[in-house]
Order: C-alpha cells, then structure tokens, then sequence
C-alpha cells in the first residue's frame, strides 16, 4: 500500500507523510486465516480475500453484493444476521478500481465474529440495493447516497436523509467544497413532506396526518415522525431525521487526531465518555498502542457511571413521556453528582472530553474512589425507589406491556444493538462478546428480556444500571493502579510541561505534536464499543497525515429509529410516544 | 334604606359572592404556588423560591406575566369561538361557588338552595364547551385531539360522578348541602357508610377536572399542549384559572359530602359535641369564621391529594381511560346504589335504623379491598414479560 497515490485527493502541502510501515493488526495471520475458511465455505468466486485487515474482508464485485450478503446470512456454519454497519469512502485517485468502497459490516451472532466486505464503484455506476437482505441497511444506503452520491439500485425510497432536500452535491466527496452554503426555502420544504404508504384499506373515516416534531414535547431531540392516524390509531408513520445533522464526518477530516475528540462528545451527549474511549481506542488501535492501566481503569469506571446517567435520562424521560413525573427529578440527582464526578476528574460536566489518544487528559483526584464508593453507595436506593413507585403500577403496566413489541428476528435484521436488542432475548453485549479495555476480568451478567416490547426494554435498563454499579464496585475495590494516565511516546501524547520547559527534546516532541499532529500508519481500522445504546463503532481510515482521510461512526440509534416507523403502526400515539422514550433515541448521535 | 327584600335577595348575595370570588382567586393564586412547591418536595427539586419571602410572591408575579404576555390569534383561528374558549369554562367555575356552603349558615352561604347540587352538576358539566370550542377553534390537529379526548372524557365521568353521589343522597335525602353536611353531624361522615362512592367520586372528579393520571386533552408529551396548544397570554390563564377553580368546587363538594363540610364534631346521644353547626352559631360571627375555615383546610388536603396524584400516577391511555370509566367505575357505582338502597330499607324497618349504615361501611371495606388486591395482582398473565433474566455469557458460547 503506498501512501499518496491511493488516498490523497487534494494535492498536499503540509508536512511530510509518516515514514512508518502501513498498519498491520494485531493477530494479522489468524485473521487471515479466518478470511479464508470464511471464504472456503461461501465457495463463492466473486470473494475476493483482502489481505491485511482487521477484520476478515472481502471485496465483491459490484454486481454480486447481494448474493455474497445473502450467502453469508443465510449459510449454516457463518449465519452473518446482523448488519451492524453500511458506509462509503470517498478515494478520487484511485483510477484503476473505481472511485469509492462501499464498505458492509456484518456480525455473527452464532460464531462472535465479524466480516466486511468492500465494493469497488465508480463515479458513474450503482450498486445494487440490499434492503432485500437487511431491511436495516435502507437508511444506510439513503446516508451513503446523501453523502457520496452512490445510487443503489431498487431501493425503495432513495431520498436524501441527513442533509435537507436543498442540498447540492455530496458533502463526504472529497472534491465536495464544504464552504457551499445551501440554504432551505419555504419551496423546497414542500418536497420533504414524505409519501407515506398506507398498510390499511381505505376506512369510512376521515385520516388525519400529523406531524410529530420536530419541536414536540417527546421527541426529546429533533426528530421528525409523520403519522397518518384512523382516530388514535397510527396506520402510517414515517421518521425524518437529519435535524441535528453536524457534519461530524466531514468536520474530522479537516481536524487531527485528537482534535476530533470534542466533536465524539456531541454524539451521544447523555453518555459522552463512552464516545471519547470508543474514538480513542480506534486510533490506538491505528497506533498499536494500549492506554495505561491507570488511565483504562477510569475509563472503565467512568464509563459505567455514564451508562447509568444515560439509562437514567433515558427511563426518566420515558416516564415523563408517559405523565410520571416525579421519577425524571428524582433520578436526575444521581444524574449530577455522576456529572459532579466527572467534573472532579476534568472540569467538564456534559461533554467532558476527557480521554487522549494514549490514555486520559490528566490524572482522576485522589478522593476519586472515595467519591465513586459514595455514589455507588446511594445509587441502588435511587433505582429502587423508582422501581417501587413504578415497575408494578397498574397503570405504568397497563401503558408498556406488549406496547410496540419488535420480534428478535426482526430486531436483528434491522441492526439493533444495545439494550433494545437484548430487550428482545439477545444476549449480545461487546462487553461480553468481544470485551475491550478490561471488561473481561470483571464480573457482571447481561441482562435479558423476552418480550421486545416497551416494558421489556425498561426493565432491562434497570436492571444494567444494576450491572454497572457492581462493575464499578469491583473497580473500587480492586483500587487504581499506580502509574502515568497516559502513554509514554512522544508521538502520541504530550510530554510534561516541566520537561517541554527544561528538555530540547520535549520541547521538539511537543511542537511536533502541536503543530503535526499524531501521524499514525497508513491503514484503516474499526474499534467498537458498547455505548448506552448498543454498539457504538469508530471506522477510521489513515493516510499517513495528521488528518484522518475518513472517520466513520456507527451509531446506535440509527437502525433503531429506523425501525421506529415499522414498530408503532397499528398502536396509538400515546403507544408510540412511550415507545419512542423507550428507545432512547439521541438526535446527536442520530444525525452525526 | 334599601328595602329588606332587596337587601336579602341582592345586596347581600352580590357582597358575599365578591367576597367569596376574591378568596377563590387567592386560592386559585395560592394553588398554583403550592402544586410547585409540594410537587417539588416530591420531587426533590426546589420549586419556585426566588420572588418574595420563600418564593411567595410567584404566586402573583405569574399571573402578572400572563397578562402582559402577547395575545396571539393563530391566523386561520375561527376568532368567535378562539376568544369563547376560554370564557365559558371560567362563567361556570365562578357561578358553582355561589351554591356551595362554606360555613355554618346563614352568614356564610352566599345562596341558600334546595336544590344546590343539582344545580352545581348541571353547572360544572358545562365547563367541557370551552374547552371541545378553544380546541376546535384553535385550527390545530393537536388542539382539535384534546378537545375531542376531553369531550369524550368529560361526558362518561359525568355519568359515575353523577352516580356516585346518588348513595349520600338517598342517606340524607336532600339535594340542599346544608342539609347533607348537617345530616354528617348526627350520623357519621358518609365517607363511611358511602365508602365506594367516595371512592368512586374522587376518581370522576380527578377525571372531569382533567388532572394527572386523567389529564389526556392536554397530555404535554403527546398532543403538545392538548386543546390549549395555541393559547397564551390572558386567555391560557383563563383555562389555567377554569381548571384550578373546578378543582376547586370538586373539593368543596368532596368535603360536603363525605367529610362532614365545615362542621368537626358531631350530635352523640342528643349532645352537640365539638364544634358542630349549633355550636358554631352560638358563638356569631367567629364561630362562622371557624367553619369556615375548618372546611378550607379540610378542601386543601383534596386539593394537595390532587398533587399527590400528579406527582406519583403515570398517565392513562385513552382507551384504558375510557374502559376504566365505562366498563368499571358505572357498574360499580350501580352496585353501591343497589346496595345502598336495599341496606337503608333493610335498616329502617328494624329496631336499630343505624345497622344499615353499619353493614354498609363494611361493604365499602370489602370492595375497596378488592380493587386493591385486584390491581396488586398486576396484569393478565399471557401479556405478561418472561422478565429479566441473567444471561449466559456469550463470549462462554
């Protein structure tokens, strides 16, 4: 792999490219060896085996993509059922193969492992539409068409999804000028009205279509449904998105490396840490550096402590959605000595950015495990207490039981991760499956529940706030281990003030950083993690330079919402508002 | 000189009904103060407590707001009926509190009529008008939805608010509330004798009052605002002052009728015990003063279960709401008068009048008991969640 013929669009004109050997993964030979018996299998001549990955990969031709997926789904030994992910990357100067990878990540439930496959397009060609396989992968396919321009043949509703209907050109292109203002005027606001397709016969009365947000009381965010109703009952709904949409892609690759860390903050803001590890660990993947001990014990523990504030907005807000107030308050206190926490260790309370690329920004307080041990403490009367007022309420029941139920089948094939797809009896937790950071020395279970329905999904909240706090009690007993919170290699982490003062070297080291950023290999890597949501992964693609060419984040919520629409036809809207609480859909990691 | 006719069919009524419209409105005031404040306590938040003396004085820098706030008409608004709106809940709320004793009489009822109940149901059930004409009016779908739910709402619990009192009067046999609260004094509070009424009353009145769990037509999460989506200003006060002097009323009836109104005693073995209506009036003016204000504090603890409620119930939907109304609190509120009226005849014709109200204080125990353990027992099975379990550990897969 060279470096500038393949990846670089715009000629480049800052400072030399690293001269370090591409990316190689850890473990490179057993992968490879993965891919092939992978391949063996599928006895498919259009698999072509790319060496090198991280991951198993393959590059299909273009017009054979939806066989190789369905193969991979469908054969016994791989069952590949979860499309965990669908993205395109953008490679102007590449002239023998095409313009653009569209790249597919699928996940098998039955082997825990993952595949990738690569699709090679040009400019002017199509690739043939996989909703056919994964319903999940329509919205997908709709955010690479909106960004690359890549048309897919046959989908069902090819619009534009993140940017507005105004919108010229495709903003991920490289050659794409991203100084271009589009504005959106009352015109074009009549074209994003979406068609919607009636499941039901005509009936005798009058159907109403109501819109519900994007600035209504319940999406909590800025979403979009359009529901057409027979009375109170929902026969049509369609979601839009694209609100909230920040260019978070495109942004990171003008910034460096660790500029991009602010940025992963404004994903899932409920639950921030969680996004700056997931980022962080990508490209220390890249690096083939690890974090300090140190450094990953708090991110471990502080990660806990944000997926219980998010699961507590998340079921805070459900309830209010659904007229019990009193328990967002209550819960929220707990919220803000969890955010008092992480305050403590950064100074920042919401979007913290606490981690570096290596390790963290400074060092937790000493009274750290003290305050943690306090919070843990006081916590379970909290989520009792709630549990008391609400699980068993006749009402409360009467509300969620069987309310916008998602089958497990169905769930996987939309791409669900996280607690909603465990809701549905899928025991499926990277912090299990493929453990990171040191998940797998600690002791927790995996909550599950059976029914895929709005209670379900609540009950397996809490009881994951629960499964937190005892990983968290096992993080303070087993106390922080000594040593520096971040990696000791000039080019990654900033050396001390006291020796950039006193020290020709680290003054160098440091400018260097400053000015030149972290130049990690070339190559390109995905690192997941379990965010509140589900899985929360991080594509990063490297050219050498202290930009990264391509960040992708797969974000959780996007194959849940887009579920969204299917799950509450038929129910009522105060169904569909308490289901939507339940989902915990967040418009900033939605719309990136 | 004013002839005397004049004076006690005119000048009086008018001077008592200012007087008593002025402490409705610092109620009302005060209400809205208190909900934040308790709601906060439950909350465990701090509520309003910057204005004035522990945040005393929001109470009228809200309204003050309200007024200056812009007044505005959405443009495709049917205006004649977007500005009756909220009028027509409010004429009704105010009129009620002519009818309701709040005091021993005759200083304290502003109008002494015999047929005062029927009189204030009739009154109240019309407050829906405004509300089913501000949410049609507003020309806006979530508005238009609240004013339906709350019609259909407000018509079937008319029905058992209006059965469950049939028990109380079929006790007293009067429909004049002097008469009711002073029947209390020489029996018990019909809360006893009228358990499942009572119950049955307070969940009507919870309903047609369109508060928390009822508090569909506005269900902030769901339809926005409900029927006053579009209203600001003085004329979402108007509503906001309708539904708080309703609740109001309702308090006040539940008082009178169940909870013995502004008497604290009663008549044992021929002896007025307590601070009873006779007793009050032997002491004039402070005695009135007394009642009057034993019968406030008693409708404050309705009016604070009112936040209670809020703050503990999540909200029904709909079509549960509606079942609940229709399909178990008519039937159930039949039954109490069934049995009411068979008890009271069964007793009467016996040595002790008293067994019949005995045996119907039991009754009320054993089926509020058995609503309660019916919802203990949670819901049908078959809908039922298998419930959280511990999984396996995948990576052990």
């Amino acid at each position: 792999m060279s470096t500038l013929t393949k990846f670089s669009a715009i000629p480049y004109t800052g400072p030399a490219p690293t001269n370090r050997s591409p990316y190689l993964p850890a473990g490179v030979e057993q992968i490879d060896a993965r891919a092939l018996e992978i391949g063996a299998k599928i006895a498919s001549p259009d698999l072509e085996h790319e060496a090198g990955q991280d991951m198993p990969t393959f590059v299909v031709e273009r017009g054979k993509i939806v066989d190789a997926l369905r193969a991979l789904r469908d054969h016994q030994d791989l069952q590949f059922t979860l499309p965990l992910d669908l993205w395109g990357v953008d490679y102007p100067r590449r002239r023998d193969v095409g313009r653009f990878d569209v790249m597919y990540q699928l996940y098998s439930l039955k082997n825990n492992e993952r595949v990738r496959l690569k699709v090679h397009v040009r400019e002017d060609e199509s690739v043939p539409t996989s909703v056919g396989v994964f319903r999940g992968y329509n919205w997908f396919e709709r955010e690479v068409w909106d960004m690359f321009g890549i048309r897919f043949e046959g989908h069902p509703n090819l619009r534009r999804i993140l940017c507005h209907e105004a919108f010229q050109g495709h903003a991920l292109r490289k050659d794409y000028d991203p100084a271009q203002r589009w504005l959106l005027t009352e015109k074009d606001i009549a074209k994003i009205i979406p068609t919607i397709v009636l499941p039901r016969e005509e009936s005798d009365f009058e159907q109403v279509t109501l819109n519900l947000g994007p600035s209504h009381p319940a999406t909590h965010g800025t979403l979009r449904i359009v529901v057409t109703l027979d009375g109170e009952t929902i026969i049509g709904a369609e979601s839009e998105i694209g609100y909230l949409h920040r260019c978070f892609e495109k942004m990171s690759e003008t910034h460096t490396y660790q500029q991009v860390i602010p940025f992963t903050d404004r994903l899932n803001y409920c639950s921030a840490i969680i996004n700056n590890v997931g980022y962080c660990m990508a490209v220390e993947k890249l690096l083939a550096i690890e974090a300090p001990p140190r450094a990953q014990h708090i991110r471990l523990m502080l990660s806990e402590f944000m997926r219980i504030a998010d699961h507590i907005v998340c079921i805070g807000a459900n309830l209010v959605d659904m007229g019990a107030l009193t328990n967002f308050w209550y819960l929220f206190q707990p919220r803000e000595e969890i955010l008092g926490l992480v305050e403590s260790c950064c100074g920042a309370r919401l979007l913290p950015s606490y981690t570096r690329i290596g390790g963290l920004a400074v060092d937790a307080p000493s009274d750290f495990l003290s305050n943690a041990q306090r919070l843990v403490d006081k916590l379970p009367k909290y989520i009792d207490d709630v549990d008391k007022l609400v699980t068993r309420n006749r009402i409360f029941l009467d509300r969620v039981v069987g309310v916008a139920p998602i089958t497990a089948a169905d769930a996987i094939n939309f791409g669900f991760t996280g607690p909603c797809l465990r809701a549905c009896g899928v025991p499926y937790d990277v912090r299990k499956a493929q453990p990171y950071g040191g998940y797998e020395t600690y002791d927790f279970d995996v909550p599950i529940a059976e029914a895929g329905d709005t209670n379900a999904r609540y009950l397996v909240r809490m009881e994951e706030m629960r499964q937190s706090i005892r990983i968290i009690q096992q993080g303070i007993d087993r106390g922080l281990p000594a040593g520096p919170v971040i990696v000791n290699d000039p080019y990654v982490a900033l050396p001390p003030k006291a020796k950039v003062y006193n020290e020709m070297e680290s003054l160098i080291y440091h400018f260097k950083l400053i000015m030149h950023g972290i130049q990690p290999p070339v190559g390109e890597v995905y690192f997941r993690v379990e965010g509140a949501n589900g899985e929360l992964g991080f594509y990063v693609v490297s050219d050498g330079t202290k930009n990264p060419y391509r960040v992708r984040v797969r974000p959780p919520c996007f194959p849940i919402f887009e579920a969204y629409s299917h799950m509450i036809i038929g129910q009522t809207i105060p169904d569909a508002i308490a289901a939507l609480g339940s989902l915990n859909i967040i418009a900033g990691e939605l719309d990136h | 000189m004013i002839p005397e006719p004049l004076m006690r069919y005119l000048v009086w009524p008018t001077v008592k009904f200012l007087v008593a419209f002025v402490i409705v409105q610092v109620v009302v005031a005060a209400m809205t103060y208190i909900e934040r404040r308790v709601l906060a306590f439950m909350q465990a938040r701090l509520g309003p407590n910057r204005v004035g003396p522990w945040g005393l004085f929001q109470a009228i820098a809200d309204p003050v707001k309200l007024m200056l706030k812009e007044d505005i008409v959405p443009a495709n608004a049917e205006k004649v009926g977007y500005f009756l709106g909220p009028m027509l809940p409010l004429i009704p709320a105010f009129v009620v509190f002519c009818l309701i004793p709040f005091g021993p009489p005759p200083t304290f009822v502003v109008t002494h009529v015999n047929v005062g109940l029927l009189l204030i149901l009739a009154l109240t059930s019309t407050g829906v008008y405004g509300i089913i004409l501000g949410g049609w009016a507003s020309n806006n779908k979530f508005s238009l939805m609240g004013g339906l739910r709350s019609a259909a709402q407000m018509v079937s619990y008319e029905v058992p608010f209006g059965l469950s009192i049939v028990g109380v009067l079929m006790l007293t046999g009067s429909f004049d509330l002097v008469r009711i609260v002073r029947y209390q004094e020489s029996h018990a509070w019909n809360v006893l004798p009228q358990l499942v009424g009572c119950f049955i009353f307070l969940v009507a009145m919870t309903a047609e009052n369109n508060r928390a769990p009822f508090d569909l037509p506005e269900a902030e999460s769901e339809l926005v605002a409900g029927f006053h989506t579009e209203y600001s200003g003085m004329k979402f006060a108007f509503y906001f002052l309708a539904e708080y002097a309703a609740m109001l009323v309702n308090s006040c009836l539940m008082v009178s009728l169940f909870f013995g109104g502004w008497s604290l005693g009663g008549v044992i073995m021929g002896r007025q015990v307590g601070l009873t209506t006779v007793n009050l009036q032997h002491l004039g003016l402070l005695g009135g003063v007394i009642g009057a204000t034993i019968f406030l504090v008693k409708v404050m603890l309705f009016m604070v279960a009112y936040i209670w409620f809020r703050g503990t119930f999540p909200r029904f939907r709909f079509d549960q709401f509606m079942d609940l109304g229709l399909k178990w609190m008519i039937p159930l509120s039949l039954v109490n008068i069934v049995v009411t009226g068979i008890l009271i005849l069964a007793g009467a014709g016996t040595r002790y009048p008293a067994m019949g109200e005995v045996v119907l204080t039991l009754f009320g125990i054993v089926v509020i008991a058995a609503v309660i353990l019916f919802l203990m027992k949670g819901p049908k099975p078959k809908a039922r969640p298998a419930g959280v379990a511990h999984a396996r550990r995948v990576s052990e897969v």
